[in-house]
């Protein structure tokens, strides 16, 4: 049964069985899409329907569905989360498209972040970049001062916020030409360099995590800035300054030492 | 005597856990490091608690379902976490904190162990702040709260709307640590499927890895259990997609029991479902209760020339809104608990008041203006614009709103396309929290020796209603200062066990049922999807074991739910193989286990011969609708034992003593 304003679209969609298949784009029909379905809800649809003919589903990623878990990481008509500004795919609803669209959705695709499966990528690299570094080293037995001895200024501890709003999901790398990880990186520098809870290991921290960022393979940053836009969570590229000033001033610090 | 034993400690209360701390078994450095620990799931609770965990010096093997652990559904928390800092010098004390949550609780939950609670919430604060969690400020340095519901004083401390991601980032950046040392084996992309149990004691899991589809053995001297809450029974609530009960259901299912099902949360403040195709529903945080007054026109014909789209929200004239919380509970006002929040939200969509647009029609607004006006007023004040008209008012005063809550609007804003600066929101209650759990004891043990519940997935802590911004601590708390301490009491019996091996009969067996369970999946090939038997078992439940009960529509639920379940074993379809990543496999092992604890939840209910917080039955209210408590016959947890059947379940009493709090009637008038 179609309603007024429900959509009929056409998904070529990137299917591919598992890490060793060379994968391809598949064709398929939506019809009667609500515009106030998100765009998973979209996919749940499609995979119904798959379901229904006896085909297999396609496989992505997506938990919280509200934005914050970073789960869900679509490349929808060469897009990191696709059109919009400041939203994950499950933030894009379905009334940003036309009766009778056609959708792409692809996978991110980085060296540092393979496929899976379908639309799903393996994006552990991050977890080691953090265990590498992406920590303030104090034991959690809650043996420590008082949360108000050190008071710390509105302004920097609202920037270390903004900074530590990053959600993890990976669309900076998959927007990046050279496919960096320096916006994911930096936002994690950033929040602890502006406290100071974090300025004890700063340098060990910065060092670390970016050799460990080298050594997943993910690219060079040549300042393009096309992470900041497709970031859900509008990480600054002031960030990625920051963080390289603070690589800088660990080298020279490690001469020293 | 019950078969549940609580083990609180003697003494007085505020003593208790002082002493526990002081007389309970320690295990010594060398020691912990011949020692294994599983724990599954890695939100606040589970992350808190490897973290800590490792640090001890335990090997821990940590599980999660998600690509990483930071994506556990603790991220999601907006509001805040309380701690009875008393740093806005208004009265709050430990005691206080302890009271509020018993009260809001609705006296069912266990004293000693929600006043342990109240004592270690600053601890959780000061620890945060110290891992680098960057917590809402004052222009003086010092750190920022704000107020929630069911309490009269500040103690919640708030990173924005999304203290919980902060938080959760915390634990996850303690844990790295810990994984980078390797004192933690992370298992990302994993789920327990089945517990072990060896001589009686937890001493392992099967897991089944989700991208191979590998079935896993893996053993340990404790297994501790950190997989949330069940509220995806629902089908739909503001769990994330993949919140299940698994976890908690396979150990109920081998000996754990499991307490006040029926104590489910409804959030007063989500926004409304759009329609069939929905697949969750988004929370708005209660936090706005802060600012945001809740009102439904006060005439019916308004309501449905609303409902019609003949008049907007702001069309209505002051004199003719019904700001129906301030009216009925004028000491509280928008900031009554959560359950009475509800109720008053449905009562009036019954009563034909509702303004939802959508197919449902039930919706109330959340209405920020007078708070836009009130800031901004303060604001021209602070700047010395004393001409201000009022377009800049509202200017000024929307960028404190912004300031305070911009990612919650913009999140409204994307899903409903509604500007909330400048037209009230729409809300309606929805499924969000379950106080229900796994049975523990004051050491946070469950019935099965060697296996723990900590944070939503057990039961002790929030009674029949959990007040806002207590999840968080209750999750930090049991992960970061109680569980540690009370396991080693336990492991300290098991520093000559050595490793535990995985080639033993017990493990035999419970790999091969989780194998012959998957195998029933793929080769059933039946009609239907795993979803369309979730979406039923959901209306079922959302119509009839909701927000309002009765004794009729219960038991009809437990047929209804009887029915779909024999359904459901016989029709079901699952695509793919066991042998690869197959979401519709993980779905399918987990919808079983809701149709499951749907019927023994019912059950619950219709046994609950009263109304207390969440729980609502419409045979034991007052005249003016309000909660009918039974302290006489109903002041105990139930705890349920599996035999075999949901219908066989067997309800053990734990009773409830209050001695520090005199048992009385909520009144938030």
């Amino acid at each position: 049964m179609s309603t007024a304003n429900g959509l009929n679209l056409t998904l070529k969609v990137w299917r591919q069985k598992n890490n060793k298949d060379k994968g391809k784009l598949e064709s398929y029909q939506v019809t009667d899409i609500s515009p106030d379905s998100s765009f998973l809800e979209m996919m749940d649809i499609l995979n119904e329907q798959l379901i229904d003919e006896g085909q297999d589903p396609v496989a992505f990623d997506h938990d919280c569905r509200e934005g914050i878990c970073g789960t869900c990481s679509m490349y929808i008509n060469g897009e990191a989360h696709g059109p919009g500004r400041g939203i994950t795919t499950c933030q894009l609803h379905m009334r940003e498209f036309k009766n009778g669209d056609t959708i792409y959705i692809e996978p991110w695709r980085a060296k540092a972040f393979p496929v899976l499966k379908d639309l799903v990528v393996d994006r552990s690299g991050f977890d080691r970049i953090m265990a590498a570094g992406g920590f303030i080293s104090v034991n959690t037995s809650g043996n420590t001062q008082d949360a108000n001895n050190i008071p710390i200024p509105k302004l920097e501890a609202d920037k270390a916020f903004d900074a530590a709003t990053c959600i993890g999901c990976g669309a900076c790398v998959a927007s990046c030409k050279n496919a960096s990880a320096m916006l994911f990186v930096s936002a994690k520098v950033s929040q602890f360099a502006l406290l100071p809870q974090g300025r004890p290991e700063a340098a060990e921290r910065v060092q670390n995590m970016v050799k460990q960022m080298d050594e997943e393979g993910f690219g060079n940053c040549s300042n393009t800035g096309a992470c900041e836009v497709e970031c859900p969570k509008g990480i600054s590229l002031e960030n990625i300054a920051r963080m390289n000033r603070e690589y800088l001033s660990a080298s020279f610090k490690a001469e020293e030492a | 005597m019950s078969v549940l034993d609580s083990k609180i400690p003697e003494g007085p209360i505020k003593d208790k856990w002082t002493n526990h701390k002081n007389n309970i078994k320690l295990v010594n450095p060398a020691n912990k490091r011949q020692i294994d620990v599983i724990v599954v799931g890695t939100g606040l609770a589970g992350g808190s608690a490897c973290a800590t965990l490792a640090e001890l010096g335990y090997n821990v093997k940590a599980f999660c379902y998600q690509d990483s652990p930071r994506r556990a559904h603790s991220i999601a928390a907006q509001g805040g976490i309380n701690a009875a800092k008393n740093y806005q010098g208004d009265g709050d004390s430990t005691y206080r904190l302890f009271y509020d949550t018993v009260k809001g609780g609705d006296y069912r939950s266990r004293e000693a162990n929600v006043y342990r609670l109240a004592e270690v919430s600053t601890n959780i604060i000061d620890q945060c702040v110290a891992q680098g969690v960057p917590f809402a400020r004052d222009y003086g340095g010092l750190l920022d709260n704000r107020s929630f519901g069911g309490v009269q004083v500040s103690r919640t401390f708030y990173a924005k709307g999304q203290t919980g991601q902060q938080l959760l980032l915390g634990c996850y950046s303690a844990m790295s640590r810990q994984i980078g040392k390797g004192k933690i084996k992370m298992y990302n992309r994993h789920e327990m499927v089945d517990i072990v149990k060896i001589d009686g004691k937890a001493r392992g899991i099967i897991a089944r890895n989700l991208i191979t589809g590998e079935i896993e053995r893996h053993s340990a001297h404790a297994v501790v259990i950190a997989s949330g809450g069940y509220g995806n029974v629902f089908f739909l609530s503001t769990n994330a997609m993949g919140s299940n009960v698994s976890a908690s259901w396979k150990i109920h299912k081998k000996g754990a029991f499991f307490a006040n099902p029926c104590f489910t949360q409804i959030h007063p403040t989500c926004i409304p479902q759009h329609g069939d195709q929905q697949s969750k529903l988004t929370l708005m945080s209660e936090s706005l209760r802060n600012d945001g007054r809740i009102w439904v026109p006060a005439k019916k014909e308004d309501a449905e020339a609303i409902r019609a789209g003949k008049l907007k929200p702001t069309d209505i004239a002051e004199a003719d809104r019904d700001y129906y919380l301030e009216r009925r509970y004028p000491s509280f006002g928008n900031l009554v608990p959560r359950d009475v929040a509800s109720r008053a939200a449905k009562e009036r969509s019954d009563a034909g008041y509702g303004v939802g647009t959508n197919e449902s029609g039930e919706a109330v607004y959340l209405d920020f203006s007078s708070a836009i006006m009130r800031y901004g007023q303060e604001q021209a004040n602070i700047h010395g614009v004393y001409d201000a008209n009022d377009a800049k008012i509202r200017e000024l005063g929307e960028a404190v709103v912004e300031e305070k809550y911009g990612n919650l609007f913009q999140m409204y804003e994307k899903i409903t396309a509604d500007n909330p600066y400048k037209t009230p929101m729409k809300i309606y209650p929805a499924v969000h929290y379950t106080m229900g759990g796994v049975w523990v004891d004051y050491n946070l043990m469950t019935t099965i020796e060697g296996c723990y519940a900590i944070g939503e997935a057990n039961f002790s802590d929030h009674g029949a209603n959990r007040l806002g911004a207590s999840a968080l601590m209750q999750g930090l708390a049991d992960g970061y200062f109680v569980l540690p301490y009370t396991i080693g009491d336990y492991l300290a019996d098991d520093i000559r066990t050595g490793a535990i091996p995985t080639d033993s009969p017990e493990f035999d067996e419970a790999e091969k049922a989780v194998k012959d369970q998957i195998d029933f999946f793929i080769n059933n090939k039946g009609s239907k999807s795993v979803d369309h038997f979730h979406k039923r078992l959901g209306k079922v439940m959302w119509n009839k074991v909701g927000m309002a009960r009765n004794a009729t529509g219960l038991k009809e639920a437990i047929e209804e739910i009887k029915q779909i379940r024999a359904e459901f074993w016989k029709d079901v379809k699952v695509p793919g193989t066991a042998d690869s990543m197959n979401p519709e496999l993980e779905k399918a092992g987990r919808v079983a286990d809701f149709l499951e604890l749907g019927e023994l939840f019912a059950r619950d209910a219709l046994l609950r011969e009263e109304s207390c917080g969440g729980h609502f039955r419409e045979e034991h209210s007052t005249a003016e609708g309000e909660a009918l408590r039974d302290d006489i016959n109903f002041t105990y947890a139930a705890a349920w034992e599996f035999k075999g059947e949901p219908s066989e379940a067997e309800v053990h009493k734990e009773g409830l003593t209050y001695e520090n709090i005199e048992l009385k009637t909520r009144s938030y008038k």
